[in-house]
């Protein structure tokens, strides 16, 4: 069993591959230029890499790797444009997400300004999603630190017109029928920026994750809170009081295991660090009603990079591997599901995001 | 007889490896630049968002003059004018 990991940093691309001796780290890819989504699709016969690269200088792209990272083909014509009667251009992307597994053409794209894309054809050329672009919420969005951005996009597997995104300082939308209508989906989720506590839209959600084993459960790392959802990301109930911290980025879902989740708990907005100063990941195995700090094998020393939204994941190895990057540029991986952990890369630039696939 | 574009190295792999393009200037920036993205559309979207507006750090000199400076896409491009092409300093 081969496990590779995309490691998207803020100046490049690098893919690590493990097959049971070891790590090894690819030299850069797209030197400089930004990788704030990257995708490994594994729903053809051969994997196919998609990164969503950005130069500060000469602007966003996307390249599609079909060789495992060897050579990566680009279109003439950028893969995603924002159509002209909209009047906005594309800033980068920040999410690349294969669609249901009976559908291998189609790829989503979460973008800032915030948008989603559609793809027809294996992530070549897109689509503006026209129905969340002419939400009448959208204007009243409001960019958060970060940007203004879909930072999350996860297809129903089950149905190809179902689909669950969400942005900071937007919050959690959904559609059910292929992107025409979209409904805000966050009830219960807590606001702390607005006057209102409890608005129908505007929450600063930082990460959503569906259960791999129930695909109506979800889970969500919020500014100020961990939530989840049992009715399709309709409505939220906290899971955080058993954690040490409610602040964070990342939350992810094993990819099978109903119930098994993990998060990178940080001590409060205004004091953006690890717990403690621990490197420490924490996972549930009753979805959310209990919480267990890991740290087999991660440093023991005073920790204080954070981890960022995107750059947490798990494949869907047997048993699953977990993974994490931090902004002083470390990736860590565990190949047990979290019981222990070992380091993939060291001094690399600010890590942006982590994709692994078994191959 | 036209204008001629320098690019930095960086850019050459998106016009064939050129180091220098000849326009035919008609005019302004914004008509060069339409005649780049007719003949080499790949470099267009690295100097331009698909607003038409030049990216932000990118500057295009006209004889020795940043254009943001003169008219942006607006600013005239003489007959036998030279057109650099030089990234901003930025970031770490």
């Amino acid at each position: 069993m081969t496990r590779l990991v995309a490691i998207g940093t803020e100046k490049g691309l690098f893919l690590a591959t493990h097959d049971g001796g070891g790590w090894h780290v690819s030299p850069l890819h797209f030197a400089v230029k930004s990788v704030y989504a990257v995708a490994i699709d594994t729903r053809g016969d051969t994997p196919r890499i998609l990164a969503g690269a950005s130069s500060a200088h000469w602007g966003p792209s996307v390249a599609i790797s079909s060789d495992l990272g060897k050579s990566w083909a680009e279109p003439d014509d950028p893969a995603i444009v924002f159509p002209a009667d909209t009047g906005a251009a594309l800033e980068r992307v920040w999410q690349l997400a294969p669609g249901p597994a009976g559908r291998p053409e189609v790829v989503y794209a979460g973008t800032e300004p915030s948008a989603l894309f559609r793809s027809e054809d294996a992530g070549r050329s897109f689509s503006l999603v026209r129905g969340l672009w002419d939400h009448p919420h959208r204007p009243t969005w409001e960019p958060g630190g970060g940007g203004q951005a879909i930072h999350t996009v996860l297809p129903d597997p089950r149905d190809d017109a179902r689909v669950v995104v969400a942005m900071s300082t937007g919050g959690v939308y959904r559609t059910a029928d292929g992107g025409g209508s979209w409904t805000p989906g966050n009830t219960g989720i807590r606001a702390v920026h607005v006057p209102d506590p409890f608005p129908e839209y505007g929450q600063c959600v930082h990460k959503v994750a569906r259960d791999g084993a129930e695909p109506d459960r979800f889970y969500a790392q919020v500014h100020h809170g961990v939530y989840r959802s049992d009715d399709g990301a309709a409505s939220w109930t906290s899971i955080a009081d058993p954690l040490p911290g409610d602040f964070g980025f990342p939350i992810v879902a094993h990819p099978s295991k109903p119930g098994v989740i993990y998060n990178f708990p940080m001590i409060a907005d205004m004091d953006r660090y690890p717990v403690d100063h621990r490197c420490r990941v924490y996972r549930s195995r009753d979805a959310g009603a209990s919480w267990e700090p890991l740290s087999d094998g991660l440093p023991t020393e005073p920790f204080y990079p954070s981890v960022l939204r995107d750059a947490m994941c798990v494949d869907a190895g047997e048993p699953a591997g977990v993974y994490f990057g931090s902004k002083s540029g470390e990736v860590f991986a565990s190949l047990d599901e979290g019981d222990s952990w070992s380091r993939v890369a060291a001094h690399l630039p600010a890590v942006l995001c982590v994709r692994a696939a078994v191959i | 007889m036209g204008a001629v574009i320098l690019l930095p190295g960086v850019l050459r792999p998106e016009a064939a490896g050129a180091s220098r393009l000849e326009v035919t200037a008609p005019g302004t920036v914004r008509g060069v630049l339409a005649e780049v993205a007719a003949r080499w559309p790949r470099l267009a979207k690295r100097l331009r968002d698909e607003r038409g507006e030049l990216r932000r750090y990118v500057n295009l000199y006209v004889d020795g003059e940043e254009c943001r400076r003169v008219k942006g896409l607006d600013t005239p491009v003489p007959e036998g004018a030279e057109i650099q092409i030089i990234p901003s300093v930025a970031g770490g």
